[in-house]
């Protein structure tokens, strides 16, 4: 995926908007978190809500907590990053990717930035 | 005593940091708080103080003992005191440095392969406190893991594990613990069939139970995940060496008091609490857990691993608080498994099983005396009186010198007078004599 | 070359350490429906090789008895030998915990003994031992807050408020008591706020939690007014005693507004640590909390000793039986030992060794505080080191080589690129200036060959391990 077509969250997720939207860890977030050796999916059919917990990211000696950028149901999640983890590290928007999740309420998506406002916003954190 | 400081270095040192007294470091205390009375005794010196403690161990009682219950009396082999007291083991740390710690951490990985080796499970920690407290954790794990608020145990648990079980769960209402009825003395598939149901997190089953009976672990096991429900085992690892392993039972968590592997009775403590999982649940595991892992150049090595789980890193989301645990006792049990080997365990349930098999037989040829439960035991096995039970261990007590076991009258009043026998492999044919002659004469 | 093979890899089939002769063994009678298929994997050995096996695995450690240790918050201070052989008495190994307590006189007189002591040396009302650590010691004191404000009609009080710069087992004993955490950002001089602590002080606080010192090695010096806020806010004031190596002798707790605390007596009561334990933790309370202590407490009447139950105000049992009582007779032969000023001398000591260290590397490896410290001090590298791209991990392996355990890194959480330093009062003014000089020299080395320190430690049984291996394939015990 190219990163100019992604919406993020202030969290550091991605999402590709859609009636089944992905979700997933930003390049920068990946990166500071270091070799990723754990991640914990949610379950299919789980409801998520708006910047709360719903995955689990972990590296050798810290955790990051994954908030879903949307309200909505869990309709996939990726095994395969579940079994070889190191996929986040090196493919963050694509093989690395997380959960896909059918958004229920269309306006969760306007507070998210656009690729152009998530580089101003990591480079002012 | 302890303190190397001579006057001058103190002088020295307050020099170095600027200040000219002791005084001037800890102005951040307020100064009413500082110095306060203490109403102290004198310090001894070594030899008073020797004098002191070796009396005070002296006004216990030196007793032949058939108490069992959850600790028992076992025989600790020479070698394992002479290693744990090594400086080296004794007076380090948890092993954060890893390249300074190799010693500990490669302890700590063959102490979690020999307790997957005699629990017949996949995984296990570096440790818990004792069996009560990781049988408490395994039932929050399952509660976490599966959302659900009802704990089914057999009633033939150890009861001080049930009341620090409910202790993990703050003795709040939320949860449910719902007790598996028994059919003498022990679980069924007819009464666990009363109380199964999928609304439950998880069901405790204890074999040995507590009063000594060894459960068809492998039937009930199977009734339990039919259910889709959590199963945790407790089972004591002296008993291991020749009974069947938790993992054969199908067990998703087994946990264990360790203090059968070696450890003195030191009334009550310290113990090791034994804690194992099957392979997909390795992450759901309270605790330290040491891995296999390479060095730069490739040479193996052990680290710390998985540590995201604990209360360093993830805090208020840690599986658990623990954070010291009971290495020592751990290294403790590792040495015992290692001398004993696959051999020496058997030979060691064997003594147990035959002594307590003694001295059932010999017990129950007392008129009056009865087995309580007709099933087979391990070392330990439940007799009915004809007199108070109470009354009877404090008379022999007090004319013979000997423990004859626990009444079971306070703990389960519907069993009168009922007492729990136990004896090890530290029991010999005489001893078992003794105790018969004492019961005899004294009933 | 180390050999570091498993002792499964050096067993050899028919050798054995122990056997048992027992000729009871011949009336086991166990059916083999209810028997094991397969004996366990178990190494077989001689007694000999098991011996030599773990007397080399131990000579890979660095110890207290062999290495200075600064450990900060660990108070890896010296363990005299003769709390060991005291508590190796078979006088005490003996008792079994449920003897009765006329047969226990001895361990219980001991335990009611250094009950008194330690209730006098916190200035609180009560304690109880049964906790087997300082976490545990922390759930025992937090569930027993629980029953204070059931008993009390007060169950609305689900919230406990923890500084940021607590240990991590604070908040992890908070949820584990079926409290939800309040966190509260410490200030820039690291203590409390108090403005901010009575933003959050409410009907729903039921504890706040507090290390005294703190984790940065300073003293709350509005301990007071913290203590009312909290009273005031009908809440308890509860001390983490992790660092209570600071106070022995020269603080009451008790006094300064605590509720209830722990106390670590593999920390400040000089029991060894094990390689992780086991240590024993112990709740003292105020008067007001004692029903609610878990039970048994001992107790004397006439003379003698005995368990007391309690009654349904108890908030329950954190362990089997007693405690850890073997742990507990080695902190009882350490205060016997220690009269009253000879205990304040442990902190006295204790303070100025950390003083002395940071006075003389602060010029070097910057302090978070500026004050003067307690009992340990948090360093960092300086702007020099960074900019080489040199880290605290960097320093803590480079000490390793010098022949210094580290000390803690990377806590607190609030210091960046912590070096948690705690010398302890048994170390000697020889020590802590070679100690003192190998930061010196680590520092100047790493300036001018960063990769050198980055590739430390070089001269040890290992070098940096590969952690990312570890936990993405974890390979946790021998398989056949």
């Amino acid at each position: 995926m190219k990163p100019e077509e992604l919406k993020y969250a202030k969290s550091h997720e991605w999402i590709k908007l859609g009636d089944e939207a992905v979700v997933g860890v930003s390049d920068y977030a990946q990166h500071e978190m270091g070799d990723v050796v754990f991640v914990e999916l949610p379950k299919v059919g789980q409801k998520a809500e708006k910047e709360k917990q719903c995955a689990v990211v972990e590296s050798v000696k810290s955790a990051f907590d994954i908030l879903s950028p949307v309200s909505g149901t869990i309709t996939a999640v990726n095994e395969a990053v579940a079994a070889d983890p190191a996929l986040l590290n090196q493919s963050p928007l694509d093989e690395g990717w997380l959960f896909k999740i059918k958004p229920e309420n269309p306006a969760d998506a306007e507070t998210l930035l656009t690729w152009e406002q998530y580089q101003v916003f990591i480079k002012q954190a | 005593m302890y303190l190397p400081h001579t006057e001058k270095d103190k002088e020295e040192m307050l020099k170095a940091i600027g200040v000219s007294s002791f005084e001037d470091l800890v102005k951040q205390i307020p100064s009413k708080f500082l110095n306060p009375e203490y109403n102290l005794p004198e310090g001894l010196d070594e030899v008073q103080a020797a004098r002191h403690i070796q009396k005070l161990s002296e006004k216990n009682r030196k007793t032949l003992n058939f108490l069992g219950a959850g600790a028992y009396e076992r025989y600790i082999p020479a070698a394992i005191n002479a290693l744990i007291s090594r400086g080296e083991f004794l007076t380090a740390y948890t092993p954060y440095q890893a390249e300074s710690s190799q010693g500990t951490l490669q302890t700590i990985y063959e102490y979690q392969s020999c307790m997957c080796a005699l629990y017949g499970m996949d995984c296990s920690n570096a440790s818990m406190y004792d069996g009560a407290t990781s049988l408490a954790e395994a039932a929050r794990a399952a509660v976490r893991i599966t959302g659900k608020k009802k704990i089914i145990y057999s009633a033939a648990i150890n009861p001080q594990y049930l009341k620090v079980m409910k202790t993990y769960f703050a003795q709040s209402e939320e949860y449910e613990f719902i007790a598996c009825p028994l059919e003498d003395g022990k679980v069924t598939l007819a009464s666990l069939d009363k109380v199964l149901d999928e609304r439950a997190a998880c069901f405790i089953l204890q074999t040995p139970n507590f009063f000594g009976l060894i459960e068809d672990g492998e039937a009930i096991g199977k009734a339990v995940k039919e259910k889709g429900i959590i199963f945790i085992v407790s089972a004591d690892p002296a008993s291991l060496g020749m009974l069947k392993t938790p993992g054969e039972m199908g067990a998703d968590f087994a946990t264990g008091e360790g203090q059968s592997l070696g450890l003195p009775l030191s009334y009550g403590g310290p113990y090791l609490g034994i804690f194992t999982c099957a392979k997909p649940l390795v992450r759901q595991m309270p605790g330290r857990i040491v891995g296999m892992t390479t060095d730069k150049d490739g040479k193996r090595g052990f680290v710390l691993t998985l540590q995201a789980r604990e209360q360093h890193i993830r805090r208020d989301k840690a599986s658990s608080n623990i954070c010291s645990n009971e290495a020592l006792c751990a290294l403790s049990a590792t040495i015992y498994a290692t001398l004993l080997g696959p051999s020496g365990l058997k030979e060691l349930a064997e003594a147990n099983a035959g002594a307590a098999a003694a001295a059932a037989e010999k017990l129950t040829k007392i008129p009056g005396i009865k087995k309580t439960f007709s099933g087979n035991f391990f070392n330990e096995f439940v007799i009915t009186l004809p007199c108070d039970a109470d009354k009877l261990r404090e008379k022999i007590l007090e004319k013979e010198n000997i423990d004859i076991g626990l009444p079971l009258k306070t703990l389960f009043p519907e069993m009168g007078n009922a007492l729990l026998v136990c004896a090890t492999e530290t029991k010999t044919e005489e001893d078992i004599d003794r105790l018969a002659k004492a019961v005899k004469e004294n009933l | 070359m180390i050999d570091n093979r498993l002792s499964i890899e050096k067993s050899v089939p028919g050798r054995r350490g122990i056997t048992f002769k027992n000729s009871l063994r011949a009336k086991a009678a166990i059916p083999a429906a209810l028997c094991r298929k397969e004996a366990p994997l178990l190494p077989e050995m001689s007694e000999f090789d098991a011996v030599r096996h773990f007397t080399k695995l131990s000579s890979l450690n660095f110890s207290v008895d062999t290495h200075f240790y600064p450990l900060g918050s660990c108070t890896m201070k010296y363990n005299p030998r003769f709390n060991e052989e005291v508590s190796a008495l078979k006088g005490f190994t003996a008792v079994h915990p449920l003897a009765k307590d006329s047969a226990a006189q001895g361990t219980l007189e001991m335990l009611y003994d250094l009950s008194s002591r330690l209730t006098e040396l916190t200035g609180m009302d009560g304690i109880t031992l049964q906790p087997a650590a300082g976490a545990h010691g922390e759930f025992t004191g937090l569930i027993t807050a629980k029953a204070y404000f059931r008993a009390h009609g007060e169950t609305e009080r689900v919230e406990v408020i923890v500084p940021d710069s607590a240990h991590g087992t604070n908040p992890a004993t908070a949820s584990m008591a079926g409290f939800s955490t309040v966190n509260i950002a410490s200030e820039p001089d690291g203590r409390l706020s108090l403005t901010k602590l009575k933003e959050k002080l409410g009907p729903k606080t039921a504890v706040v939690m507090l290390t005294v010192p703190n984790t940065l090695g300073i003293f709350e010096s509005r301990i007071e007014e913290i203590a009312k806020a909290v009273h005031e806010a009908g809440a308890l004031l509860y001390m983490d005693g992790a660092n209570f190596n600071a106070l022995i002798g020269l603080v009451k707790p008790g006094e300064i507004g605590v509720d209830l605390m722990h106390l670590n007596m593999h920390k400040t009561f000089s029991t060894p640590h094990g390689g992780g334990g086991p240590g024993a933790g112990a709740i003292a309370a105020k008067k007001h909390l004692l029903p609610h202590l878990p039970m048994p407490l001992v107790k004397k009447d006439n003379g003698k000793y005995f368990c007391d139950y309690g009654d349904s105000r108890s908030s329950g049992q954190v362990k089997s039986f007693f405690g850890n009582t073997g742990v507990l007779v080695k902190a009882y032969a350490y205060l016997l030992t220690h009269s009253a000023k000879e205990t304040g001398d442990i902190a006295r000591m204790a303070i100025l060794n950390a003083n002395y260290v940071l006075a003389k590397l602060k010029d070097m490896y910057p302090c978070y505080s500026k004050e003067y410290c307690m009992h340990e001090c948090v360093l960092t590298p300086g702007h020099d080191m960074i900019e080489k791209g040199l880290k605290t991990l960097d320093i803590a392996k480079g000490l390793l080589d010098k022949g210094f355990h580290a000390p803690t890194v990377y806590f607190p959480l609030i210091v960046h690129e912590a070096l948690m330093i705690e010398p302890t009062e048994t170390e000697s003014k020889e020590t802590l200036d070679e100690f003192i000089k190998a930061m010196r020299e680590i520092h100047d080395e790493g300036i001018a060959d960063p990769d050198s320190l980055k590739a430390a430690p070089l001269r040890q049984a290992v070098k940096r391990l590969d952690e990312v291996q570890a936990a993405r394939k974890p390979n946790i015990r021998w398989q056949a």
